[in-house]
């Protein structure tokens, strides 16, 4: 930028002319219409205005899973079912429900299949020890295996296997 | 030979285990309602609209409730053991009608009213029930599926067996096969009638 440049000379009025005939401003205008429009159109703006409310909900079906599309949370899934349950569950939310209350609804409901993270008690010990358990085993396993194997290495050689070594490193001395 | 022990026994336990998963039906759920009570509802009859059925007025008889829908193609393909059922009079069968007109992806219910779809729903349970034949004692209406919500129901059909008392004592996902019917349903209904 110049700023030897008056404000309302010729060349800065064409400069401005210039910009908004662009397409770059047509675009800018364009997407700010459209952004107006969604914003005001409930379908786009969502039922629950409060922020703090939307991050619960968001918070609270990201954590739950579908039970139709089972690999999907409730959050990212078409199916009916999961419709009913995302709008139950902002209903609760509205009426002031704690999350601990949410989670009890479902887990009434569904049983702790709903949960991405289930509860630790005595039937999902083995799922959330498991895999220590498996990595421990692993673990100790090499270490078994790796002592063995030094105690082997160090022996000596007997005369037999040494005349054999010397026979493969040396063969024309041998064989003269 | 101890060499290869060790691992071929690790492998074939992998092997059992996996097997074993496979067998497995990921969509059948131990569910968490089997030994509470079930749960209260008011819905209106499908015979008599203006009359509500709760399941307290069953209080006394075990029984049974099936969640249906004319939508539902697996619904078809238990109904013929439904109907057996009711023809032998060993058990009542309620139906819980699921979701009749929102269940089904063909209506846009942003221009159903709320009248419409009540009469809508009667209108195709009763013509389904009368092409197909009415196994139920009675059948309600949930429209709006919150009492299905409240019995846990995620895929149609469902089969709940209800003793006396009003607990849910079984709980069957999906169609009723003959082995589920003599094998497990019709056992649990005649000690519970006892």
């Amino acid at each position: 930028m110049r700023k030897t440049e008056k404000p309302f000379s010729a060349k800065a009025r064409r400069r401005e002319e210039k910009f908004f005939s662009r397409p770059v401003f047509l675009c800018v205008l364009c997407a700010l219409c459209a952004l107006c429009i969604c914003a005001a159109n409930p379908a786009f703006a969502g039922k629950t205005p409060d922020e703090a409310a939307e991050k619960r909900f968001n918070a609270i079906v990201a954590e739950l899973r579908c039970l139709v599309c089972q690999n999907e949370s409730l959050a990212g899934s078409g199916a009916e079912l999961a419709h009913d349950l995302r709008r139950e569950i902002r209903n609760m939310i509205e009426a002031g429900k704690s999350d601990g209350e949410i989670m009890d609804f479902m887990v009434g409901r569904y049983g702790d299949f709903v949960r991405y993270r289930p509860p630790l008690k005595g039937s999902t010990l083995l799922l959330w020890f498991g895999p220590a358990l498996l990595f421990a085993g692993g673990v100790g396993g090499l270490f078994v295996c790796l002592r063995r194997r030094a105690r082997v290495g160090d022996a000596p050689l007997s005369e037999a296997e040494r005349r054999e070594a010397e026979r493969l490193l040396h063969p024309e001395k041998t064989e003269a | 030979m101890n060499r290869f022990l060790w691992p071929l026994i690790g492998f074939a336990v992998l092997a059992a285990l996996l097997a074993a998963g496979l067998r497995l039906n990921p969509r059948e759920l131990p569910s968490p309602l089997v030994g509470k009570t079930a749960p209260d509802f008011a819905l209106p009859r499908l015979d008599t609209p203006e009359r509500n059925f709760s399941p307290g007025e069953m209080r006394g008889k075990a029984w049974l409730l099936n969640v249906w829908a004319t939508w539902c193609v697996s619904c078809r393909q238990e109904h013929p053991l439904l109907v057996e059922i009711a023809r032998s009079k060993t058990v009542a069968l309620v139906g819980l009608n699921y979701k009749e007109v929102r269940g089904d992806a063909a209506f846009d219910m942003d221009k159903i009213s709320a009248e419409t779809e009540r009469k809508l729903a009667a209108e195709r349970a009763d013509s389904w029930l009368d092409r197909h034949g009415n196994p139920y004692t009675l059948s309600v209406l949930d429209l709006d599926g919150r009492a299905g919500m409240d019995y846990g129901v995620y895929g149609v059909p469902e089969t709940y067996v209800i003793d006396k008392a009003g607990v849910i004592r079984f709980k069957h996902i999906g169609p009723v096969t003959p082995d589920v019917l003599s094998g497990k349903i019709l056992p649990l209904v005649a000690e519970l009638s006892k």
